[in-house]
């Protein structure tokens, strides 16, 4: 049996909400909460990155999953706001958090799609016998230009995954991935906001690429929509994966405990994982797990779980999800929000 | 000048066509009129379109629609006019059948707008750049300016405003080719987005891709075809001042009024005997003052009478956009004109379907560009 056997996530406890950044650009908030589905989202501390972001998480898998951390032999952290655009993320964390040097580190990007990605090769290191424990995280401090539709939206966040044999608490029962050259949202080097093709990223982006992945996972699997408890998509605003959901034939009880956009916002390579570990937060078991993420440029990765008896023992070991979310929050006025966001240029 | 008739058309649906080039949405339009009008070949084309440049960067349109429509060495040539690119287009088409040049053309228009330009950038360039848009001016600002003159001098009200939008929607609900075939309320119109006051998001029409083709061709060659034709009576053309701030009365459009007398004159009618129109309703104040300058009201009077329903398709005195007009069927600039022209084809030959207009003789486009800096009007009449 391969699967997750620890898991943890990590939300800053920073806040902004959509009718302050509305305010600021004489929107209208409530046609914006409506068409997006999101209320607030979450904000990067000031001295928070994507690599302190993946070392709170996957500290919070290493607990749960009460592993010697020396034991990890490969790390990967998928994320499109790495903070240096030459030099690893995962070797930082690494040393904070104990693993290796005897380890494999990599650093991917593939949009939002990042952390599933991380998290599939981490997977089929493990069940290839190539090593016995590997880690897999999606994290960002999304990018949004200011005045455009992501900064309702791109927010900061992400969970880990450490992929293993022994005391599996969510057994990977089947992959299946779907990409295609569709380019509806890029940033090219040296530029500090991402661009999109507004609507373009939904049908022949975002749904084609979540569909499709959803729709052969389900011929794979031989399973049809009901026999999920929980189902989770990218959730780049609150109405995508709902529609995304309905499409493939799911319910709203289903997407319910992973659907953490309109509090969350959209954490990007963090997305789909995250509304994950919520789920895994409340799962029993025998549920099975629906997921696909999307990453724009653009391609899905889908994944079904099913939740062992070992869930029990682990849940309580760290932070969940909703704890974070609804917890301790501190909410920014616009100009708090864009000293955190680093969007004022000081003399050096 | 020789009789000219128009003897088929065709169109691509509005909208977002994401998975279609500029060339094929062309090719797609004037196979179809080709194929609607029954003719073996023609003896030069026009392709009315306002910026491929800016917009896919591709220029030297004519000759990529000919190749890719397969009739070369036939005369191709791209005609820009701004937004009236597509009615100009038209017009030579029709000068060269008059001239007895031609005896068989296409009339095309096309636009890509939806393939990541800046369009609000690239439409702006229809626009003064020195005196307007380096000033920071676009043209939802430049309509706005009209509407609050209108407003200021003749009491027309935000509802009316949004009375255009309403009809226009409920018109494009039935055509199977407009981009957006939903029903609008006024309030929705009143309460949406707001752009540049007073004009809001369902005040403007939309950025689209689209294509359209007619064909034009002499008495003798319409009488050999089956297929169903409509007279042209009149075609003409008027120029203004570009800039806005040049002109002495923000609540008429010159070109329009010029235009339009020389119109009637030429096909010996009056604004009376037109039976529908199509015109450019870019914004919601454009089709108010549009229906003033083209005599159907009195000067000022615009806003009540689509209050009043007085341009409605199903009992109007004189309907106004039976297509969804710019607003609702979408707007791919350079394609505009000719689609207006297809509408006017297809009410008069009585295959106008859940939309057709009663009695319906005698129907006239108004096509502009910019802010009715030049305006071509066309007049057909059923045979």
């Amino acid at each position: 049996m391969v699967g997750i056997v620890g898991y943890g996530a990590y939300l800053p406890r920073y806040r902004i909400k959509a009718e302050t950044i509305a305010r600021q650009w004489g929107a209208d908030a409530e046609a914006i909460k409506r068409g997006l589905q999101l209320t607030e989202k979450t904000v990067p501390g000031q001295d928070e990155d994507t690599i302190t972001i993946s070392v709170e998480a996957a500290r919070g898998a290493i607990q749960r999953a009460q592993i010697d951390p020396q034991e990890i032999g490969a790390v990967y952290i998928g994320s499109e706001s790495h903070p240096y655009a030459v030099k690893p993320s995962g070797t930082v964390l690494i040393d904070a958090l104990g693993i290796g040097p005897h380890v494999h580190v990599a650093t991917n990007e593939f949009a939002c799609k990042a952390g599933s990605e991380a998290m599939y090769v981490a997977y089929s290191h493990v069940k290839s016998g190539e090593m016995k424990y590997a880690l897999g995280i999606g994290a960002d401090t999304s990018q949004g230009a200011p005045g455009d539709a992501l900064e309702y939206s791109a927010s900061a966040g992400g969970a880990a995954f450490i992929m293993g044999t022994e005391r599996v608490a969510a057994e990977i029962l089947f992959t299946h991935s779907y990409t295609s050259d569709t380019p509806d949202f890029w940033r090219r080097e040296g530029e500090f906001y991402p661009r999109h093709a507004g609507r373009f990223t939904g049908d022949p982006a975002y749904f084609k690429h979540i569909v499709g992945a959803g729709q052969a996972l389900l011929e794979k699997s031989k399973l049809a929509p009901k026999d999920f408890t929980h189902a989770v998509f990218h959730m780049p605003n609150g109405k995508f994966p709902q529609e995304a959901g309905r499409r493939l034939g799911f319910t709203k009880q289903q997407l319910e405990f992973g659907w953490i956009v309109p509090l969350m916002g959209n954490t990007y390579s963090g997305s789909s994982p995250t509304g994950l570990a919520a789920i895994l937060d409340v799962a029993n078991p025998g549920d099975l797990i629906f997921m696909v993420s999307f990453g724009s440029g653009a391609g899905s990765d889908g994944f079904v779980y099913r939740v062992t008896e070992e869930i029990k023992a682990i849940k309580d070991r760290a932070p969940k999800v909703r704890s974070m979310l609804d917890n301790g929050k501190i909410y920014l006025d616009y100009g708090q929000y864009t000293k955190h966001r680093h969007k004022i240029k000081l003399n050096e | 000048m020789r009789d000219v008739y128009v003897i088929g058309a065709g169109m691509t649906p509005f909208g977002e066509l994401w998975n279609k080039s500029i060339r094929e949405i062309f090719v797609d339009a004037a196979m179809l009129a080709i194929e609607d009008a029954g003719v073996d070949h023609i003896d030069s084309l026009y392709v009315g379109s306002m910026s491929p440049g800016l917009f896919v960067g591709q220029e030297h349109l004519g000759p990529v629609v000919a190749d890719f429509l397969g009739v070369t060495p036939v005369p191709a040539t791209r005609v820009e006019s701004a937004c009236a690119s597509g009615g100009v287009s038209f017009r030579q088409a029709f000068l060269e059948v008059a001239s007895g040049v031609s005896e068989i053309v296409l009339a095309g228009g096309v636009e890509k707008m939806t393939d990541g330009a800046d369009v609000t950038e690239a439409l702006a360039t229809a626009a003064d750049q020195e005196y307007e848009v380096y000033h920071g001016v676009t043209f939802p600002g430049l309509y706005a300016m009209i509407a609050r003159a209108h407003m200021h001098q003749f009491g027309t009200t935000r509802q009316q405003l949004a009375e255009v939008a309403v009809k226009n929607h409920r018109n494009g609900m039935k055509n199977p080719n407009a981009q957006f075939r939903s029903e609008i309320t006024n309030e929705q119109v009143v309460k949406s987005t707001m752009v540049a006051d007073p004009l809001r998001l369902l005040d403007c029409s939309p950025v689209s891709d689209g294509g359209a083709g007619v064909i034009l061709a002499s008495a003798d060659v319409a009488k050999k075809m089956k297929s169903r034709a409509v007279k042209v009576i009149a075609s003409t053309q008027a120029s203004d001042t570009i800039a806005l701030h040049d002109r002495t009365d923000l609540t008429t459009l010159g070109a329009v009024v010029r235009a339009a007398e020389k119109a009637y004159a030429m096909a010996g009618k009056k604004p009376s005997d037109v039976n529908l129109a199509e015109v450019h309703d870019c914004f919601t104040i454009a089709e108010i003052v549009i229906s003033e300058d083209l005599g159907f009201f009195e000067k000022g009077k615009g806003g009540e009478a689509v209050e009043k329903g007085l341009t409605a398709r199903e009992c109007g005195k004189i309907p106004i956009n039976s297509s969804g007009g710019l607003k609702s069927k979408g707007h791919p600039v350079g394609a505009t004109g000719i689609a207006q022209i297809i509408e006017l084809y297809e009410q008069l030959t009585g295959r106008g379907g859940e939309r057709q207009v009663k009695k319906a003789n005698i129907g006239l486009a108004q096509n502009m560009g910019g802010s009715g800096a030049s305006c071509v009007i066309h007049i057909l009449e059923a045979i």
